[in-house]
């Protein structure tokens, strides 16, 4: 990916931007995230399949911000989380400068997010048969099995928050799941506690999620936490008819009005 | 003790698991889920998984669960009732298939829940685990606990300690009193005391740093941009805590239904934006970078002050699991 460092590079060089937010070698064969400050150390970026780490997810964190504009590298699942966090107005065009990548792992930029839509317009999210069949499969079970299935499922998650924490989506500063007065969900990583959590979850991203899987990538304990929220997306497809995000539409599901009459959302 | 080290033969392995189910013990061992390895009840010992390092999940959660319930009460108009979970009698658990490593953790792992109160639940507990671990004859890039003080056929922590020796057959040595009782209820497994050697049957492990150098680094690095640097990509969960066999710290939960309730210890972590937030909304600790200092001097600087053993054991657990890729080792070795 030369031209990937040779841009990142010029970024860096011209103070466009402060940091370039990709990723780089990592443990063993793994990669991870980077944050190239300096035109020496672009070198470091690279691209390839093992890349999947969603980094959209840093745009938001406070630690992050402090360095100041970024470049973000940008394959698809990221230019998806990219629009959707535009949609939520938690960025402007003016925020940050997005190294996409195609699928051909081309470089390719976007000037504005309308840009990056029309892009994705073509790359539109699609749920592997593999998994609509498990999906079937499960809903067409009867109430009490399913119900035995994701007890069981759940049973290994101990919340370490990990699925919450590596989403793009979950940016809340402050989560429903840590209030305790009054708690509105059970904090303890028992059946009932785990049960709410993912559930919460999936319901949080209805109509937000645009199926990157950090969550699941994310997960210690292997969990296919990705089946609830691809479920999701399936019936906000099938029932709203829409299926990722759009500048022009608000969330399906969400929305946000700060004259809303209820105080306790604010 | 003095350990004992006895032959088993491969057929009797299997002879001692059956008898240990048959007596009606609750036996946790690794056991293949999906793509993972993980600790969990086990009825037959075809069940067991056989090759694996480290399972994903660590042992201590037999010791330390999850989610532990301390005491449940009942309001009333007169009274309020108070059951104590102290009082309880907990179930004789066999732990087979733990690592040196995750024997090891059992060790700062009861030094914390007895510094300065005696966790009565804890050491209930622990009373009645048998720790019957196995050599490690492999290791991968995140192994290191021949920088801990330990090592792949370390005997700490564990009861019995089994190694595969090339003929295929187990040489077990007995470290502990609880150990030997296992031995004397199972006397014809047991019978061929055993002058074979274990090393050449153990996984190397190169060392990577030297505890004690770490330990005296670490009293001048308080403020050094390494905490920031090493952890900028940390996304803020708990996963290396809840991996971890040694990381105990808790939060206590209250779930109250009307006039009842029950309060709950709950693993809590130093990844969390929430950790050590007062409630004036000051956070002494209130970045990523701070909190990976935290997790950092409280493993290698502040326990081994206090106690004189190391948080970490060296499973690389922590950074097998981060989803982030942050690695421990990468921290250690650049200090």
């Amino acid at each position: 990916m030369n031209e990937l460092i040779k841009s990142a590079a010029a970024l860096l060089e011209s103070n466009a931007v402060q940091v370039v937010i990709g990723y780089g070698k990592g443990s063993a064969s793994r990669t991870r995230a980077i944050f190239v400050t300096n035109v020496t150390d672009c070198e470091k970026l690279i691209f390839d399949s093992r890349c999947v780490q969603n980094l959209a997810v840093y745009l938001t964190k406070q630690e992050i911000k402090k360095l100041g504009k970024p470049a973000i590298v940008a394959p698809i699942p990221v230019l998806r989380s990219i629009l959707q966090l535009a949609v939520e107005n938690q960025i402007t065009e003016n925020d940050l400068v997005i190294l996409g990548i195609t699928p051909e792992s081309e470089l390719i930029n976007f000037e504005t997010f309308a840009s990056i839509e029309t892009f994705l317009a073509t790359h539109r999210i699609a749920i592997d048969e593999k998994y609509q069949e498990i999906i079937s499969k499960i809903k067409n079970m009867p109430v009490a099995e399913r119900f035995a299935y994701w007890v069981k499922e759940l049973e290994p998650c101990f919340k370490c928050y990990a699925c919450r924490a590596a989403c793009p989506l979950c940016y809340c500063t402050r989560c429903t799941v840590e209030d305790n007065q009054p708690q509105w969900i059970s904090v303890a990583a028992h059946p009932l506690g785990n049960l709410e959590w993912h559930i919460m979850r999936a319901m949080h991203l209805a109509g937000r999620c645009t199926d990157c899987e950090a969550c699941y990538n994310a997960c210690p304990m292997a969990i296919p936490i990705n089946l609830l929220t691809k479920s999701m997306l399936q019936d906000v497809a099938e029932n709203f008819g829409s299926y990722g995000p759009s500048l022009d539409k608000e969330n399906t599901l969400s929305s946000f009005k700060p004259d809303d009459k209820e105080s306790f959302i604010r | 003790m003095q350990t004992e080290n006895y032959l088993i033969r491969k057929s009797s392995l299997e002879k001692l698991f059956n008898n240990l189910i048959g007596s009606g013990k609750t036996v946790y061992a690794p056991k293949v889920k999906g793509k993972l390895t993980l600790f969990d009840e086990v009825n037959a010992f075809g069940e067991i998984a056989e090759d694996y390092i480290v399972t994903s999940n660590s042992a201590k959660e037999i010791v330390f669960p999850r989610a532990e319930k301390l005491f449940s009460y009942h309001k009333s108009k007169e009274k309020a009732e108070i059951t104590d979970a102290a009082n309880n009698t907990f179930p004789d658990v066999i732990l087979w298939g733990t690592r040196p490593c995750d024997a090891a953790a059992f060790i700062p792992l009861t030094d914390i829940f007895n510094s300065d109160l005696k966790d009565i639940i804890f050491n209930k507990r622990k009373d009645k685990v048998l720790v019957l671990s196995f050599s490690c004859s492999r290791s991968d890039d995140y192994c290191f606990c021949t920088s801990v003080n330990s090592g792949p056929g370390n005997i700490a922590g564990s009861d019995v300690l089994f190694t595969k020796l090339t003929t295929g057959d187990f040489l077990a040595e007995v470290i502990t009193e609880k150990g030997k009782s296992l031995v004397d209820e199972n006397k014809d497994l047991f019978e061929v005391k055993s002058e074979e050697s274990k090393e050449s049957n153990l996984a190397v492990v190169a060392s990577r740093f030297n505890q004690e150098e770490i330990q005296a680094k670490l009293k001048d690095l308080f403020e050094n941009p390494v905490w920031d640097d090493k952890s900028r990509a940390c996304l803020g969960c708990g996963s290396c805590s809840y991996v971890c066999p040694v990381c105990s710290c808790f939060d206590i939960q209250d779930e109250a239904h009307g006039n009842k309730g029950i309060r709950l210890r709950c693993w809590d972590s130093c990844g969390y934006g929430l950790f050590t937030l007062h409630t004036s909304g000051h956070n002494p600790r209130n970045t990523q970078g701070g909190r990976w200092r935290q997790r950092i001097l409280h493993k290698f600087l502040y326990m081994p002050n206090k106690s004189k053993v190391a948080g970490c054991v060296g499973c690389g657990r922590c950074s097998r699991s981060c989803p982030a890729d942050i690695n421990i080792l990468d921290t250690l070795t650049s200090l």
